[in-house]
């Protein structure tokens, strides 16, 4: 694979679609002047993604290969993989019950039975010459996913899951163009790994509304630890499905379907989606052409120009002739199995994210930005505040402190050096009055690489309540060498004070800023 | 005593024949008969003769021999073996070696078993006198000038030429049985599922079994228990114990035995009169055996043909598209020697025009004809119309058979409608070809077990042979009735002029 440089363009699953071998670009030219177009004509942007997620199975879908990423080319491949004459697909079970297990979250229903059917078409990274699919008894169907709406974070939007579908990854091929030769190298170690197909209905209405539905997808495929949802490793993909309703003096016109194609960012997911509509109003101005006219085209994305281009398309590629696989058993899913998997779902992302903000007053973000962190860092929230006694002041030190040092340390919060437990008890100690949020920021940082409790950790640092009478002395000390301060807060600017707390914790770093204020306050007033 | 796999297994057991010696006979014959019959496509001589002495050497040392300890057999070259070609006799594999060994043949080496060789077929297993080969025909032992039948042409002749006591060969539509009626032997094709189907290089997977040819139902028997079995690796093997088939050779007794008739298969016009009589007299040997005898028919038999040449085709046509030039088997670039391209391939991505140079070249014209008659019934639009109409007639189909086996045991009718043809005879007419298979490929449309025995002679002395049907799963009931059969009757001891007797 060193060998391969240039120009790389991953086809994945591309089919005779956007065949490498003959990508064609066709800029097209967007005069600003165009760009009015919207503001003519009420435009519905009507959009629909189909989502590939990779299944986090020990092995591939009908053979026994790891599906490990990275891994050196064709190495993670055998003659069932390989598309050897004579060998044998055997399906995994794993693929089944993560499959299943999605499909229940998604609110899908599960047939009792599921088959497979071959989707043929001829391609390099694709060595038998079909894929193995399924086309109309898919594992899933029917179901649907609520998102916040981007418009209003107080409402839903409910976004229609037509169906899901497990299916085989094909391989990679590697286009390399330097040196005025085009030569294509294959890796077939993804061939043959599980991917889920979900499909949604065409529910979403703006860019943003696509990547909220993206982000709660994922969050979901995370949380059911069913993907580990890498775009950048290819194990979520996206194709968006895009096209506008314009109300032309009261008439509803549709633009051409188009589907782009192997989006593998959120960004691009959004990009895409934008720049598309941009180009369908203007290509509406320009031809006039209707869904009528040319139902669905697919296109796909330049991410260096930031464009969508049309791919290629033949006669023939879109006819796969389906049909049953006969080397696989239809499979049959009693409801029993169902059920089990059912209730060993848990408690959902969005059911979470209510009631964190029911059950411990969050604000939707908090509890949003928490949810999103993953069941591990729900479990460390409410154990801390458990522990804590506020809620609110535990999530927002974990949205401080928590996350930064996640960040700057690259740990999992699994392993995160203080136990929820000791958040907690320091965070009491905050909401006791017994630690100021500055020094307990300095017990954080000491219990980050010290594994004792938090008294152990005051003891060490040296933190200790600093008596009434030692902070009657202190405060008596610097007003009667600061005069003009306490001049200035009996002539109405009481903020003077704020000068003499710094020198206070200077002298004695474990008097409490509040106490100090207040102590000082006092003593003018009394003066 | 290469005809004979009982025989020789007794003599390598009392010591009276090492397995060095059998094989070497073997490997004689087969040197003595290839140029005139051309039944193997590869020959193990050195791998042979290896595996034959080190059954020796553990014998001599005394250590447990598994039951076909030095046995030579030869394979189908369309069953994948690691340590041979498995060419499936088509220009498009001639170089390809697997990397593994088919189940079964892994099991039949497991037994002790010797592979001696591959043997020749129809292309891919397409077609019914092994004329489609791209390794040159295979001629029948007992008239030079027939073809021997197909597509396990080469699986037949191997043991009708006196090579090996025993092959395994694949029948899909009659593959099995047809060759073995014509070069007057005994072949089996068990239940589907019953063998796994695991490295059977796939012609048409819903259909595709593996099965044994011997001299005699007791050889067949012998080579079934080796070879089938549950295989975790192919999702439409059944998980079911395979009984002791050696038991079921012993009966003679058919006393209670129901074997039903197919009058209308008899009767059909077209059927030689020699098929007529080999099924008639047959009849009576069952009725002397203590069988009871009725009439039956199974409604939908008409359309067994046309529902065969539509479902096997459609299955074919997605099965050989891994064939394309770009992994493995044969690759041709669109321009030729000179650098001149195809005119038709001119206009060609580069990448189109490797595959249908690689599938052009690599694809006899028998193979293509039913990719393209697959591709066609598959295609949108026609999809209902062929394939899934077709799917239903076999769902009526394998309802004939469930009614028929409520009232009977067995079925008995003709395996074809002829004894072996000319070489040539009916190579440009796929029509008449395809009816080769009038009888058989109900069997396999049912996935029930069927049974080719020698029964007949005709005037010009071609064998002619019986087939025997039985329940899924049932391969026993055969084996006991052919075994009874073949124990009050010669044909099985017949051998062509010519034939080494050793
Ligand atoms: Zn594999």
């Amino acid at each position: 694979m060193a060998s391969v440089a240039g120009a790389v363009a991953d086809s994945y699953n591309a089919g005779f679609l956007g065949s490498p071998f003959s990508l064609s670009f066709t800029p097209i030219d967007m005069p600003t002047s165009t760009r009015l177009a919207s503001d003519r004509y009420p435009v519905t942007v009507i959009i629909g993604l189909e989502v590939h997620a990779q299944l986090k199975t020990q092995t591939k879908l009908f053979c026994g290969c790891a599906t490990q990423f990275g891994m050196p080319a064709n190495t993670q491949v055998c003659p069932v993989c390989l598309g050897m004459p004579g060998a044998l697909p055997v399906i995994n079970r794993e693929a089944i019950e993560l499959s299943v297990r999605t499909g229940l979250a998604l609110n899908c229903s599960i047939p009792p039975l599921t088959k497979w059917d071959r989707k043929q078409y001829f391609y390099p990274d694709l060595p038998k010459g079909y894929q193995i699919s399924q086309f109309d008894l898919p594992i899933c169907a029917d179901g649907y996913l609520d998102i916040t709406d981007p418009a209003d974070p107080d409402s839903t939007r409910h976004i229609g899951i037509v169906r899901a579908h497990l299916e085989e990854d094909a391989g990679k091929s590697m286009h390399d163009e330097s040196a005025g030769v085009s030569d294509t190298k294959i890796d077939l170690n993804r061939c043959g790994t599980p991917l889920l197909e979900i499909v949604s209905q065409p529910d979403l209405r703006s860019a943003a509304e696509a990547k909220e539905y993206l982000s709660e997808l994922k969050l979901l495929l995370t949380h059911l630890a069913v993907s580990d949802c890498e775009m950048q490793e290819g194990s979520l993909r996206a194709d968006a499905n895009v096209n506008l309703h314009l109300d032309v003096d009261g008439k509803k016109v549709a633009t051409p379907i188009v589907e782009v194609k192997n989006l593998n960012s959120f960004r691009n997911v959004q990009r895409a989606i934008d720049y598309e509509v941009e180009r369908q109003l203007v290509a509406w101005e320009d031809s006039g052409e209707t869904i009528n006219d040319a139902p669905k085209r697919t296109f796909g994305w330049d991410d260096a120009s930031e464009r969508t281009f049309p791919q290629r398309e033949k006669e023939e590629s879109a006819d796969y002739r389906y049909f049953p696989d006969p080397d696989l058993l239809p499979v049959r899913l009693p409801r029993d199995m169902i059920d089990e998997i059912r209730s060993s779902l848990g408690e959902l992302p969005a059911v979470t994210r209510t009631r964190l903000q029911n059950q411990y007053g969050l604000k939707f973000y908090d509890a949003d930005v928490i949810v999103n962190q993953g069941p591990a860092m729900i479990d460390y929230f409410e154990t801390a505040a458990s522990h804590s006694g506020d809620p609110k002041k535990t999530s927002s030190w974990i949205m401080q402190e928590v996350m930064r040092t996640i960040k700057e340390r690259d740990v999992e919060i699994q392993s995160f050096p203080v136990p929820p437990n000791r958040l907690g008890e320091l965070v009491h100690k905050i909401v006791d009055g017994k630690l100021d949020n500055a020094r307990a920021r300095d017990v954080f940082e000491y219990l980050l690489d010290h594994d004792e409790n938090v008294d152990t950790a005051l003891a060490a640092l040296g933190i200790e309540a600093v008596g009434e009478d030692d902070l009657l002395e202190l405060c008596r000390e610097l007003l009667a060498a600061n005069p003009q301060v306490v001049e200035d807060v009996q002539g109405g600017k009481q903020q003077a004070v704020g000068a003499l707390i710094g020198k206070a914790r200077a002298k004695n770093p474990n008097a409490n800023p509040k106490a100090v204020r207040q102590t000082l306050l006092d003593l003018i007033a009394q003066a | 005593m290469l005809d004979s796999t009982s025989t020789i297994l007794e003599l390598l057991r009392s010591g009276d024949a090492t397995a060095r010696e059998v094989t070497e006979q073997a490997l004689r014959a087969i040197g003595a008969t290839q140029p005139s019959i051309n039944a193997y496509t590869h020959v193990a001589y050195d791998a042979a003769l290896n595996a034959a002495e080190a059954v020796d050497r553990d014998r001599k040392a005394g250590r447990p021999l598994p039951p076909l300890a030095g046995l030579p057999v030869a394979i189908k070259d369309v069953l994948c073996t690691a340590d041979m070609p498995t060419t499936c006799s088509s220009n498009m594999l001639r170089n390809f070696t697997p990397p593994y060994d088919a189940t079964i043949v892994a099991n039949l080496k497991r037994a002790g078993a010797i592979v001696i060789g591959k043997t020749n077929m129809d292309e891919f297993a397409m077609g019914a006198s092994t004329e489609t080969s791209a390794m040159g025909l295979t001629r029948n032992p007992w008239d030079e000038d027939r073809t021997p039948g197909g597509s396990s042409g080469g699986a037949a002749a191997a043991v009708a030429s006196g090579t090996v006591p025993l092959s395994i060969g694949t029948d899909t539509g009659g593959s099995i049985r047809q060759p073995a009626a014509f070069c007057g032997i005994t072949g089996l094709k068990p239940t589907y599922g019953r063998c796994s189907r695991l490295g059977l290089v796939a012609f048409a997977s819903s259909l595709d079994q593996a099965g044994p040819l011997g001299w005699s139902v007791e050889d067949v028997a012998i080579g079934l228990q080796a070879m089938a079995g549950y295989d975790p690796a192919d999702s439409t093997s059944v998980d079911q114990e395979v009984p002791d088939l050696q038991s079921a050779v012993a009966t003679d007794n058919l006393q209670g035995v129901r074997i039903g008739v197919l009058r209308d298969s008899i009767d059909q016009e077209g059927v030689a009169p020699s098929v007529r009589k080999a099924v008639s007299d047959a009849e009576k040997v069952f009725t002397d055996l203590g069988a009871e005898i009725v009439e039956v028919s199974l409604r939908h038999s008409p359309y067994w043909v046309p529902t065969y040449y539509v479902i096997a085709p459609c299955e074919a046509s997605s099965n050989l598209s891994r064939f394309d030039g770009a992994h493995y088997g044969h690759r041709q670039s669109a321009q030729d020697a000179d650098g001149a391209v195809d005119e038709s391939l001119a206009k060609a991505e580069p990448l189109e025009a490797m595959y249908r140079a690689s599938r052009a070249a690599g694809f006899g014209s028998e193979v293509k004809r039913r990719i393209m008659v697959g591709t066609y019934a598959l295609s949108a639009g026609y999809y209902d119309a062929y394939y899934n109409q077709a799917l239903k007639v076999r769902r009526l189909i394998r309802g004939d058979y469930d009614t028929a086996f409520e009232s009977v045991d067995l079925l008995l009718g003709p395996v074809t409608p002829s004894p072996a043809f000319g070489l040539g005879e009916n190579i440009d007419d796929p029509i008449a070809m395809y009816l080769c298979d009038l009888f058989t490929v109900g069997a396999n449309l049912a996935g029930v077990p069927a049974l080719s025995l020698p029964a007949g002679v005709d005037d010009e002395g071609l064998p002619v042979g019986i087939q025997l049907q039985a329940p899924v799963m049932q391969e026993a009931k055969l084996i006991a009735a052919g075994a009874g059969f073949q124990s009050k009757t010669e044909y099985h001891r017949l051998r062509p002029s010519g034939f080494i007797v050793s």
